[in-house]
């Protein structure tokens, strides 16, 4: 029960009350108490119940005796009373003094089974076609048998019992019986007993004689009540942020749903017809009409300088500041850029040789990706050149037809390293590493497309439940087009990776329906329930 | 943005058959793995339906990259592996002219300018078809149309029997009424403005009848006797149409893409010449085109050459390979490459027509890797520098806020962001102020803007679990987002914290208190009105009255009870020029107007607050 904490006297008046005390009595007087002697015609559920009070608070100590007793069915309770079958026919004959075989006292099935038997004892005979009497005193040892059994519990010959259960006259049952006795905290009397340890016992010192009920070591404990939680997917989150953390990694501002064509698609070498950038694919903006050039996000730049600035005196370990090469950022240079390399081709690559429409880089659109975040902070990196490791995870939106695996939104986890002398070989190691510290392990990389990566890999892990390899995630090296374009350095090379923050989750919880992780739908419960998230548990 | 395009099966005992061995489905699954496909699905185990008496045979089907359009079909996915595993070089494709030395022509008409301004053409000749490679020819036409020619907009492709018809050719663009022809499969002559109407209940055809519908001009192929070839890009003529026995194939192709033209006139070309007499040779055409300078003979069939950097590739490989090896790893790439004689670091790759997909060295380098097995890479992760880790400033201080709202009892929910404009104004009272962003294109009603409140959210979550026991505390703390005119995007995001206590009475109290806990723990003083808004002059006596300062003043707002709704003041405490912020209003808190419960099926009172939390930054 909740909120009954402290002294409260153990009831002792529940119907067994008197049970209780009875026991206790009888132990007194008896140094060993039988129970099936002492209370007979107590169910064996409620002695052991009042047995289990005492000896839990070490009053008492009992063992359990298994027993088998013989009890009298009804037929048999009735020879006990009335005397048996066979008597019963030869006081019928010695009454009459002869008995016809056809008078109805003869024709019972009782009576003719006692006829047998009174044959066999030689207490009646045939004679033509009645019984007479052949002696004038019998003992029937069958009832006296009988009565030893109601007597004692047991039969009085063991030979016998097999005869009497055949005759149906006894049942043998099975009988648990108690022997009680004084246990080491011997008492006359129950104490009165306290739940729990409470400041005014302290103050008064009553604790040192106090009796504490003992606890239920069997139950649950009580919920605080109204306890709060975090969401699942929340809490594999922050285990994804700090793990990136752990990796030195920056968090970069993705504080926008809304992104451009350019940002979103035409800055990421996605050429303006892919089918990507479908209307079935992709949700786009009818109002706000249309986007503004592309242009610096004093915002973001805020939160990035901000997050840099923390960082200004480790840099200098590895990357020289002396003089940094700064240079102030062209947005629309970089614009140039995007277009010639898509439609004249530019910076080595022969680009897609279509015509570049203006209108398509202005159109406003959910994004689909944080890569358009990524994008934004890598031509930020032009300013001055250097390694970074980016991070982001947060909502994108697709145009999806919503099943048991597809939303219309779900979350990206993203991460972007840029460094000099980077290999696809390192991107295996570094996601080795990175997964590793999620619990996955095994990973293989199968060769992919992704019009912004160069090569592409699909990240697979070997899962242990499946017993097969099942896709993590994506990664790559983004393109030097989309690079070459926005500034960079041509030994600066980029990674990317990703993956979504359902996927994982769905797999690691068993959850086969995303709406039962993302949205409305979810039930309270299982948030209230979820366990703590630990990526690098099995 | 990982694409991928899904692929029509392949017969798997010819496909099999055609790359070599009978593989296990393990044994396949890790040749696709290796090369970058995927087995999608083997219906070999399956069962398959019955046509004609006989069970259709099992299939494979494979995805490939969305680049890869020479592997759209059976005879470019068999080729790509037969190359990929040495059994076969890549070919030479070769033009041949005709047996009587006079190339077919194809003069365009200025007038197509107007709709569909670019032509290209090929001769397949001496082809034999078998009905596999007549489906195969006609499904890459299919494909190609669906995917690389953005369903026939780009590019559009006419197969013709060239013994049907005769040169020179010509193409026009013409007002509908003047072009008349029985369509493929009809018999009767129709004109175009009668196949506009014709083909409008059509399920396949109706999509493209859009492409050129209002132009006053359609654009048509005529042959030498003004019979016509094709209407592209909606139908060819019943006329020319190729069958089984069809020998010599006219192929038109018509576009608005000069790019894809020719991308489309190589891949079908490439895949197809070889079944004809000559395996891997094709019969050029005259294209006749003065007035946009695109007068040229196609298919151009020679290979690209593309300079490659084998410091480069080693570089990004994490290999030291000699330039010998790297070509040896090209050739199964189908790339022919040896080392440049004049410089020394210089591969001279020579691109086959199939391989659109290279646009940069990038993808030649890539494909070495795909060559040395991406698994057999040196896996070692070189660490140039150490970085420090750095945390949003948002994102610290969203986390002091869940952490607090957890704290005190209530559960974090994460509801959808797209919602319906009625969830968002109109079910919660709300006039719209037509801030919210509006989306152009859902699929469904239900997602039509992007939410400026995390209220509707949290109701329906609510709404959706009514066997949960009340009191249902939960709170949110995310983005909204808005209009804003000011910036590039026209918008921007906001971040917000929401709560909402429900239960059999109103809560109106825990959600004050959980807005003074979050405020204590953000070090806000609660002040009364007064204090409020009274300067506190100077920085010192600033510091002594405890810097951010706030209190509420009840309001009257149609989502609430009258007169059990507040708004939330605040005023930030002096910064480093002393100056203490002007109070602004950062949000509300009250019990819900019983008709907002109503909206949102509710059953029982709420409380609710929603706040900003940027201005906390």
């Amino acid at each position: 029960m909740p909120g009954t904490r402290g002294p409260v006297p153990v009831p002792v008046q529940n119907g067994d009350g008197d049970l209780t005390l009875q026991i206790l009595q009888a132990v007194n007087e008896h140094d060993i108490v039988k129970s099936a002697d002492t209370f007979p015609n107590t169910s064996q559920t409620v002695i052991k119940a009042a047995l289990d009070r005492l000896a839990s608070r070490s009053m008492i100590e009992y063992d359990t005796k298994d027993s088998e007793e013989v009890r009298l069915t009804d037929e048999g309770q009735q020879i006990v009373a009335e005397g048996s079958h066979e008597y019963k026919v030869w006081d019928a004959v010695r009454q009459a003094g002869r008995l016809s075989l056809k008078d109805p006292v003869l024709a019972t099935a009782a009576a003719k089974a006692g006829q047998g038997k009174a044959f066999k004892n030689k207490w009646v005979k045939k004679d033509g076609d009645a019984l007479v009497p052949l002696t004038d005193a019998v003992t029937d040892t069958t009832r006296d048998d009988l009565q030893y059994v109601a007597d004692h519990r047991a039969v009085r010959r063991a030979d016998d019992l097999k005869e009497l259960r055949k005759r149906t006259l006894v049942t043998t049952l099975k009988v648990i019986a108690y022997e009680a006795r004084k246990g080491p905290k011997w008492a006359l009397e129950i104490p009165v007993e306290v739940t729990d340890l409470t400041a005014d016992m302290l103050a008064d010192g009553s604790w040192e004689k106090a009796t504490f009920k003992p606890y239920n070591f069997k139950a649950l404990g009580e919920q605080s009540p109204g306890t709060g939680a975090l969401h699942p997917l929340n809490k594999v989150r922050e285990e994804f942020r700090k793990i990136f953390f752990n990796l030195g990694f920056t968090e970069m501002p993705t504080g926008r749903f809304v992104d451009t064509g350019f940002w979103n698609f035409d800055a990421l070498f996605v050429p303006q017809q892919h089918p990507a950038r479908d209307l079935q694919d992709t949700f786009y903006v009818s109002d706000p009409a249309e986007a503004g050039p592309p242009g610096p996000d004093p915002e973001a730049d805020a939160a990035l300088a901000a997050m840099e600035e923390e960082d200004r005196d480790e840099e200098s370990s590895n990357q020289p500041l002396t003089a940094p090469p700064t240079r102030t950022l062209d947005y629309a240079q970089y614009y140039q850029n995007v277009r010639s390399v898509h439609q004249d081709g530019a910076f080595g690559s022969i680009g897609y040789r279509y015509p570049y429409t203006d209108a398509e880089t202005r159109r406003l659109v959910l994004r689909t990706h944080t890569t358009a975040v990524s994008t934004y902070c890598l031509h930020r990196l032009a300013a001055h050149p250097r390694p970074c490791k980016y991070f982001s995870i947060d909502r994108v939106f697709r145009n999806e037809t919503v099943d048991a695996t597809h939303l219309a939104e779900f979350h990206q986890v993203e991460g972007v390293i840029a460094d000099y002398a980077l290999t696809l070989g390192g991107l295996q190691g570094f996601l080795r590493r990175f997964f590793k510290k999620m619990g996955l392990v095994g990973l293989k990389f199968k060769p992919a497309y992704n019009p912004y990566t160069e090569p592409s890999m699909e990240v697979f892990a070997w899962h242990q439940g499946l017993g097969k390899l099942v896709e993590i995630g994506n990664s790559g090296m983004f393109r030097p087009e989309m690079l070459l374009a926005m500034g960079l350095p041509e030994d600066l090379r980029v990674y990317g990776f990703g993956l979504s923050l359902e996927r994982p989750t769905m797999i690691k919880y068993g959850i086969d329906n995303i709406r039962e992780l993302l949205g409305h739908k979810v039930d309270l419960g299982f948030i209230e329930r979820n366990a703590a998230v630990r990526l690098d548990k099995a | 943005m990982p694409t991928m395009c899904s692929h029509d099966g392949v017969n798997k005992a010819a496909f099999f058959k055609a790359i070599g061995k009978e593989y296990t489905k393990e044994e396949f699954e890790d040749l696709c793995f290796d090369f970058g496909i995927e087995l999608d699905e083997d219906t070999s185990e399956d069962k398959r339906p019955v046509v004609d008496g006989v069970e259709v045979p099992a299939e494979l089907k494979i995805e490939i990259g969305a680049n890869r359009y020479d592997m759209l079909c059976f005879e470019g996915i068999a080729m790509n592996l037969n190359v990929f595993l040495g059994r076969q070089t890549m070919p030479t494709y070769s033009l041949k002219m005709p047996a009587d030395g006079k190339i077919q022509t194809v003069t365009v008409k200025k007038e197509t300018e107007q709709i569909r301004p670019y032509f290209s053409a090929a001769i397949l000749r001496n082809i034999k078809f078998t009905k596999e490679r007549y489906e195969s020819f006609i499904a890459l036409q299919d494909k190609l149309h669906q995917n690389l020619a953005r369903q026939r907009t780009l590019v559009a492709i006419g197969t013709h029997d060239l013994d049907t018809i005769k040169g020179p050719f010509t193409y026009e663009a013409l007002p509908p009424s003047q072009i008349s022809f029985a369509p493929l499969n009809q018999t009767k002559t129709m004109n175009a403005e009668e196949m506009m109407t014709f083909y409008e209940k059509d399920k396949h055809l109706s999509r493209y009848l859009p492409i050129i519908r209002d132009s006053p001009v359609y654009p048509v192929i005529y042959d030498s006797n003004r019979t016509v070839l094709s209407m592209p890009p909606i139908i060819n003529s019943n006329h020319s149409k190729i069958t089984l026995d069809t020998t010599n194939v006219f192929i038109d192709i018509t576009a608005t893409d000069k790019t894809k033209l020719e991308l489309v006139n190589h891949i079908i070309v490439a895949m197809f010449s070889e079944y004809c007499s000559e395996p891997f040779t094709i019969e050029p055409v005259e294209i006749i085109s003065e007035h946009n300078s695109q007068s040229r003979r196609v298919p151009d069939v020679t290979p690209r050459t593309m300079p490659a950097s084998a410091k480069y590739i080693n570089s990004i490989c994490g290999l030291s390979a000699p330039r010998e090896e790297l070509c040896n790893l090209l050739k199964r790439m189908c790339f022919t490459a040896t080392p440049s004689p004049t410089s020394p670091d210089t591969l001279d790759v020579s691109i086959p027509i199939t391989r659109a997909d290279v646009l940069h060295q990038a993808d030649i380098m890539e494909d070495v890797a795909i060559a040395y097995g991406f698994n057999n890479l040196p896996r070692q992760l070189i660490a140039t520098t150490s970085f420090v880790a750095a945390q949003l400033p948002i994102a610290k201080l969203s986390d002091i806020i869940r952490d607090e709202a957890r704290a005190s009892g209530f559960v974090e929910v994460m509801p959808l962001i797209l919602c319906s404009r009625d969830e968002n104004y109109a079910w919660l009272n709300r006039p719209d102020d037509h801030r919210a962003i509006t989306l152009q294109n859902p699929k469904t009603a239900e997602y039509q803007i992007v939410r400026t409140s995390l209220l509707p959210g949290l109701l329906k979550t609510l709404r959706e679990n009514k066997r949960h026991p009340v009191p249902m505390k939960v709170f949110e703390v995310s983005d909204i987002a808005v209009k804003d005119e000011s910036l590039e995007r026209k918008s921007r995001n906001l971040r917000r914290f929401a709560a909402v206590w429900y239960g059999k009475s109103s809560g109106f109290e825990m959600v004050h208190g959980l807005l003074d806990r979050v405020m204590g723990m953000l070090r806000g003083a609660f002040v009364t009105r007064e204090e409020g808004l009274e300067d506190i002059k100077g920085v010192e006596e600033a510091g002594k009255k405890g810097g951010m300062r706030y209190w509420i003043e009840a309001v009257e707002e149609p989502t609430f009870l009258p007169g059990h709704a507040a708004a939330i003041f605040l005023r930030l405490g002096a910064g480093g020029d002393g100056k203490e912020g002007s109070p602004v209003r950062i949000g509300t808190f009250g019990i819900l107007h019983p008709t907002v419960l109503k909206h949102f099926q509710l059953p029982f009172p709420a409380s609710t607050l929603e706040l900003d939390v940027e201005v906390f930054l």
